[in-house]
């Protein structure tokens, strides 16, 4: 009997996911266990290993279309075979009623095991959809050969064995990558199932070919930016406040000391001179570090500081300092560093990704000079770090004279703050940057 | 200690104010306004009588539920009341949870009263226990219907109550009716008060239309227990004029014709025409009394209505103490 | 860390806080000189006198509801029912009275009072003096309910028990009073009332037990442990208010519940617990949950033989569990 190749729910929360590669064809041998496909969801890449040794008798979903969790993506089996019509019922609901008048005890309980998985606790059958685990794989040992969820953890960790032995642990078996910019509740709290979609738009490359336009599929991550950034902009009225910093004293301090952060293992950025006055800053103006609720604006006790890496093609990340107001300017940098470093390795935990607060984004790094964020929900604000330039400025004294200049743009959600406080914070942080000792 | 001119003045008060505001309550039922009373009409002379015996707010009182006219001696008002017939959220009983008339007011030591009869006497044993303990010369005043005289719970209390000699006074409100059976269905002896014989402690009983002579009764009984001379058990004897309650056709067991005859000893009426015969009270004076309560009457209807109910989620506490909200 | 046994940690409880607070008292059958029949209050009336450990009627509703007076008056009464079969005259007052205090007043009124009962079979008490009478107040909110399985546990829940502002039945396994042993630190210590408590972590099984089933719960899960099962025993402690995340944690991890008590099966506190299982933690469940009660016959029977048919031991746990493991 032929059996099928399904997407697998990828982490509790995940409902889809994109078949981006098949990394084999119909026709092809396989053996149990060799991966045969690359699946991307929000939140992991994987490669999916075959259920099955036999034949890829049909591959039912093509490359980059978009399927719910459960679907079946390919059949392996033997040569020849005839697939089962797919019209068919899900097999244990009809096939099992016409023998439902067994007395005493419950069928399933007494029948052997052969097509059939036998009776499933409460336990297995949420296990096994929670692992993708097909049934029929595992071993029973209960009562009259019952599947139980002893049998189910044996199962599970005979397979991860295997597959350590074989290659690198599955994707799925390793943190996930943290999220993508929005917010963190949406991501961790378990989603509505998205409606089901439609064959045109599973198939969109062909409806657009048409035209002669290209069509780009939307990857996963570029939706789930697309739907943050229209959600954050419908939610807040954002506004945004530019001022001007002069980094002579922060470029000093960074020329002196960074042979000694070296020493330390770490890497001084200016983000970590910004992420350090930003936090200073917040304790000074509290309101800046909350979130709006329709009951009261929250205002947060923790300042935990989020700042947004660029991931190339891949998107943007925010990992988050936790408490980023009792960090040191060393602790500071290397708290990014290290955060950067695991957001670019895609080695960031979920929790990494939480809670935070307030965020910097460092646009400048391409060159841009000033720019308006957009607020990364359910937070107050967000700071824009443009480019560093050397620029003449006339000095307090009258004289020109070259500095590093920065511009800061704050976006800011106007429901909670006005200009006044905001510019107040604003102006906080760059007394904080030119003063810097 | 001997009662003033204006003592008595202020006893007949207490009885006209406690009518016309246990009137006021079958008006209200009869309106639909309220969905239950239970009358204290034909008891206003014992609970009176016994309530200025007592030294009020620092005795403690284990009352029963027809006794409105003492709890408004001990400070409960015509609108807290209305407020308790309401089941409105400022009810001091109970914040709407208890039926009307099943009293608690701490500020006056009067204990929460639950609706199985007598249950209240064994927790005036207890705080009679209490008090011996502490040497303190407080002493405790519960009520009760001559029926209740029949529960088991009664009978410990009072047998508590006389081993241990302690400051209890057993006011047995004898109103010939356990809502349809008479007294002798209820006791083989002639009076309650009989009862105390057997159980090792005084019994006396009284007239329980005459204020004057509960108060005496009751007076000495206070004395004696506040010198430590222990319980005593005292018969007030009476007619329950209403029936049992709103909710009680009393003419399936009772003529029309003995209640009428009753009548001509309504409580309020005795003590009102020997004042007046006494030159304790002139018309007058009635007549201001009359229109003093009517006011008072009519503006806890007033503002027990407009009040609010308490909201419905508020019927999930407190059940533990931890959970009492205070203030 | 001194040894003793489960009725010295009870007997100590109650010594400390007489000791501690001036308003604990103790009242009971033959609690006085004779210190109880288990001798639970032996040496108290020598140390605090009989004022304060105090010999009642015998009159089991007095012995509670004279309690309730005096925790309303502001005392700490330990009331002394002594065989939980004796319990039921009481019943009223525990349920309707002392549970329904603090929410029928609003709060106004509250009932700090202990009530400790012996309860449970195996002692050749017949049907009564052996019966376990946990599942009639378990029903009750505003009650809290407790059952100690072990000195250390008895000492410091009897300890909070007495300072709790609620009324505690708190139950003890007599069987146990002098075979259960345990070490009991010398300093001040106290048990809160409501955790349960793993005593004892496993992966397999989880069995929730209370009292005397916990200490064969126990015994049970080291006869198993060397057939490769490995048992979570789960010690209730407090049956009221539940503590459900225990009981839940315990289920998530392990998949499989076994529930004892000597109490009769049907409308047994198991079934509560079975209830919580089945409704909160279904998709973890992987096997049906199971029951090993007492029979439903009136009661523990006298003669040795029937006594051991009725009643839960080791062997048959350990039996229950090996099935349990099996499926």
């Amino acid at each position: 009997m032929a059996t099928k190749v399904i997407m697998p729910q990828l982490g509790e929360s995940v409902v889809e996911g994109t078949v981006m590669k098949w990394l084999v064809k119909e026709g092809d041998d396989v053996e149990e266990l060799q991966p045969i496909l690359e699946v991307n969801t929000d939140k992991v890449n994987t490669e999916i290993p075959s259920p099955a040794g036999g034949k890829i008798l049909k591959i039912v979903v093509a490359e980059n279309a978009t399927v719910k969790a459960g679907t079946v993506l390919a059949w392996i089996g033997e040569a020849g075979e005839r697939l089962p019509d797919s019209e068919m019922p899900p097999r244990g609901l009809a096939a099992e009623k016409p023998q439902e008048a067994v007395s005493g005890q419950p069928r399933a309980l007494t029948q052997e095991r052969e097509g059939d998985v036998g009776f499933v606790s409460p336990v297995v059958a949420r296990m096994a959809q929670e692992y993708a685990i097909d049934l029929h794989l595992v071993k029973g040992t209960g009562e009259r050969g019952r599947i139980t969820k002893k049998d189910v953890l044996k199962y599970l960790a005979a397979l991860e064995k295997e597959r350590g032995a074989a290659a690198e642990p599955a994707a799925w078996e390793t943190p996930g990558e943290g999220d993508l910019f929005r917010p963190t509740e949406m991501v961790f709290r378990t989603q509505p199932a998205p409606p089901p979609q439609s064959e045109a738009q599973q198939q969109p490359l062909a409806a657009a070919s048409a035209g002669g336009d290209t069509l780009v599929p939307l990857s996963i991550v570029r939706k789930r930016i697309a739907e943050h950034m229209v959600n954050s902009v419908r939610t807040s009225p954002h506004v945004t406040t530019v001022m001007e910093a002069d980094l002579k004293r922060v470029v000093a301090h960074r020329e002196a000391n960074k042979p000694d952060f070296s020493a330390e293992g770490v890497h001084l950025t200016f983000t970590a001179y910004f992420a350090c006055a930003v936090s200073q800053a917040l304790k000074d103006f509290r309101m800046v570090n909350s979130s709006w609720s329709e009951q009261g604006i929250v205002l947060h006790r923790a300042v935990n500081l989020g700042i947004a890496v660029a991931l190339g093609e891949e998107g943007l990340i925010v990992p988050v300092i936790k408490n980023s107001d009792s960090l040191s300017l060393l602790g500071m940098a290397r708290a990014i560093n290290d955060l950067a470093h695991r957001a670019r390795q895609h080695q960031l935990q979920p929790d990494d990704v939480k809670g935070g607060t307030f965020s910097i984004t460092n646009h400048g790094m391409s060159g841009s000079l000033f720019a308006t964020p957009i607020i990364n929900q359910p937070q107050c604000a967000i700071l824009g770090v443009g480019a560093i330039k050397k620029r003449v400025i006339v000095t307090e004294d009258d004289a020109l004279a070259i500095r590093p200049m920065v511009y800061l743009s704050l976006t800011f959600d106007h429901r909670i703050l006005d200009g006044e406080v905001a510019d107040g914070f604003l102006a906080r942080v760059v007394e904080i940057l030119e003063h810097w000792h | 200690m001997a009662l003033t001119a204006e003592m008595k003045r202020e006893m007949y008060w207490w009885m006209l104010l406690a009518r016309r505001l246990d009137e006021r309550a079958w008006v209200l039922h009869r309106q639909g306004k309220i969905a239950f009373h239970i009358s204290g009409i034909g008891h206003e002379a014992a609970q009176v009588g016994a309530g200025f015996a007592i030294r009020r707010g620092y005795d403690w009182v284990a009352p029963y539920y027809r006794d409105l006219a003492l709890m408004l001696l001990l400070g409960f008002t015509p609108r807290d009341f209305v407020l308790g017939l309401m089941g409105k959220r400022e009810d001091p009983n109970s914040g709407g949870r208890q039926m009307p008339n099943h009293w608690s007011l701490r500020a006056a030591n009067v204990v929460s009263l639950s609706a199985p009869v007598a249950t209240q006497c064994v927790h005036a044993a207890g705080i009679g226990l209490a008090i011996k303990m502490k040497k303190r010369d407080q002493v405790v005043l519960t009520a009760l219907g001559e029926g209740s005289t029949s529960q088991g719970e009664w009978y410990e209390a009072v047998n508590w109550a006389a081993i241990h000699k302690l400051p209890v006074i057993f006011l047995v409100q004898n109103n010939k009716y356990a809502i349809s059976e008479r007294t002798e269905k209820q006791m083989a002896v002639k009076s309650a008060a009989d009862k105390a014989c057997g159980l090792g402690l005084p019994g006396i009983s009284v007239d329980g239309t005459d204020v004057f002579a509960v108060y005496e009764a009751v007076a000495n009984a206070v004395a004696e227990a506040r010198a430590g001379n222990g319980a005593t058990l005292i018969e007030t004897v009476a007619y329950r004029i209403t029936p049992h309650s709103s909710d009680d056709d009393d003419r399936s067991y009772r003529s029309h014709e003995e209640v009428e005859a009753y009548k001509k000893c309504d409580p309020l009426q005795v003590v009102q025409s020997r004042l007046v015969a006494d030159g304790i009270l002139e018309e007058a004076v009635i007549a201001e009394f009359e229109q003093r309560a009517k006011e008072m009457v009519d503006e806890a209807v007033r503002y027990a209505e407009s009040a609010p109910y308490p909201d419905a989620l508020e019927a999930a506490y407190p059940v533990y103490a931890e959970e009492v909200r205070h203030g | 860390m001194a040894e003793m046994t489960l009725i010295e940690a009870i007997r100590q409880a109650m010594d400390e806080e007489l000791a501690r607070d001036a308003d604990v008292f103790i009242v009971g059958e033959d609690v006085g000189a004779r210190g109880g029949v288990f001798r639970a209050t032996q040496g108290l009336i020598e140390k605090y006198g009989a004022e304060r450990v105090f010999d009642s009627p015998l009159a089991e509703l007095s012995i509670v509801g004279v309690g309730i007076g005096a925790a309303l008056y502001g005392m700490r009464p330990v009331c002394e029912i002594q065989f939980a079969d004796f319990i039921y005259p009481a019943f009223n007052q525990i349920v309707s009275e002392a549970a329904k205090m603090c929410y029928r007043s609003n709060g106004a009124w509250t009932v700090p009072m202990v009530i400790r009962a012996p309860y449970g079979g195996g002692i050749g008490g017949g049907l009564y003096h052996s019966q376990s009478v946990e599942a009639f107040f378990t029903h009750v909110p505003g009650l809290k309910v407790v059952i100690p399985s072990n000195p250390y546990d008895a000492k410091g829940l009897l300890k909070s028990a007495i300072r709790d502002p609620n009324p505690v039945l708190f139950l003890e396994p007599k069987k146990g009073y002098r075979l259960i042993r345990g070490e009991v630190p010398e300093e001040e210590y106290l048990v809160p009332l409501g955790p349960a408590n793993v005593s004892r972590p496993g992966s397999d099984v989880s069995v929730f037990a209370y009292g005397m089933m916990h200490y064969y719960a126990l015994q049970a899960a080291e006869m198993v442990a060397s057939e490769n099962i490995a048992v979570e025993v789960v010690d209730l402690r407090t049956l009221y208010p539940v503590d459900k995340e225990t009981i839940l944690q315990s289920v998530r991890k392990t998949g499989k519940a076994l529930i004892v008590h000597e109490d009769n099966l049907t409308g047994g506190y198991g079934a509560e617990v079975a209830a919580i299982i089945a409704s909160e933690a279904f998709t973890d469940l992987d096997a049906p949950v199971r029951r090993l009660c007492g029979p439903d016959v009136p009661g523990v029977p006298f003669s040795p033989p029937m006594q051991e048919w009725f009643l839960p031991n080791a062997e048959k746990i350990a039996e229950a569990i090996r099935q349990l493991d099996r499926f």
